[in-house]
């Protein structure tokens, strides 16, 4: 089902283009500030990803990469 | 095909770098796509592709930016694709928000989850590279191949969003069950696939 374009979205599209202040200014993410509960949860979210064992599946694609060559 | 470029010991290296980075493939990717079946997928599809296109890898660059560009791509053409389309229905939407992965986590992970994926996809891949994924602005950047202060603005109304919703507790179902904003998001997808920047070059 393909839509026409809503141009709603434009709009807010390049509002966020535009860089809010100076660019450049933090080199790492603002860890520092206080952050809300969730932020702490956000990265469990990932980290209980990165901690599962991995599938077969991944395994037997990762060996078969080598037999290609 | 191009197998002379590399020595043995480069594609060694270059196979155990892949190899370290597909947990936070599979975590990105899950993040992005919400459901573990699709996520897997696609994280299978990047390895392919990474795979086909190592002699492009910078050695001691990084592996996980370098992965993401393509994960993020492939994940973008899927989309638009809609090869993922036909998932958008209620009862995956009902599946997806109500039984996360991992049982044991507290029920605010399963909240934080479903308010995540509510939010537009170039929010919510800028809040995971940052907020979850660990990486600066900068790099974070790279990766979706725009300017920086574009990110600290995605990244800064992806975590008012969840500030809402989540001191609300009201998360809306936003994508999925109404037909407007399902449109919505996909006219997004097209947004967030126009600006590929580095990612074109993958």
């Amino acid at each position: 089902m393909a839509r026409a374009k809503p141009y709603a979205m434009n709009a807010q599209q390049s509002s966020e283009q535009q860089p809010e202040k100076g660019a450049g200014e933090a080199k790492k993410p603002p860890r520092k500030e206080a952050q809300p509960e969730w932020a702490n949860g956000l990265r469990k979210l990932y980290d209980s990803v990165v901690e599962e064992p991995l599938p077969d599946s991944f395994k037997d694609l990762l060996s078969q990469l080598d037999a290609k060559d | 095909m191009g197998a002379t470029e590399r020595t043995a010991s480069e594609k060694a290296d270059f196979k155990r770098e892949l190899t370290e980075v597909v947990p936070h493939l599979r975590a990105f990717a899950r993040g992005l796509c919400g459901r573990a079946d699709m996520a897997d997928d696609l994280v299978q599809e990047t390895l392919l592709k990474a795979w086909a296109a190592q002699e492009r890898f910078q050695p001691g660059t990084s592996m996980r930016a370098w992965t993401f560009v393509i994960l993020r791509n492939a994940y973008l053409t899927d989309m638009r694709r809609n090869r993922f389309r036909g998932e958008y229905d209620e009862t995956v939407a009902e599946r997806v928000l109500t039984a996360p992965a991992g049982q044991e986590e507290p029920i605010h992970l399963s909240d934080m989850h479903r308010a995540l994926l509510t939010l537009p996809p170039e929010r919510r891949e800028a809040l995971l590279l940052v907020g979850a994924g660990g990486f600066s602005y900068e790099e974070a950047a790279n990766i979706c191949g725009c300017a920086v202060g574009t990110i600290k603005s995605r990244v800064g109304r992806a975590r008012s969003a969840l500030n809402t919703m989540l001191a609300d507790g009201s998360i809306p179902k936003r994508s999925i069950e109404d037909d407007t904003a399902h449109r919505a998001i996909l006219e997004e997808l097209d947004d967030v696939a126009a600006g590929q920047g580095v990612a074109a070059r993958s």
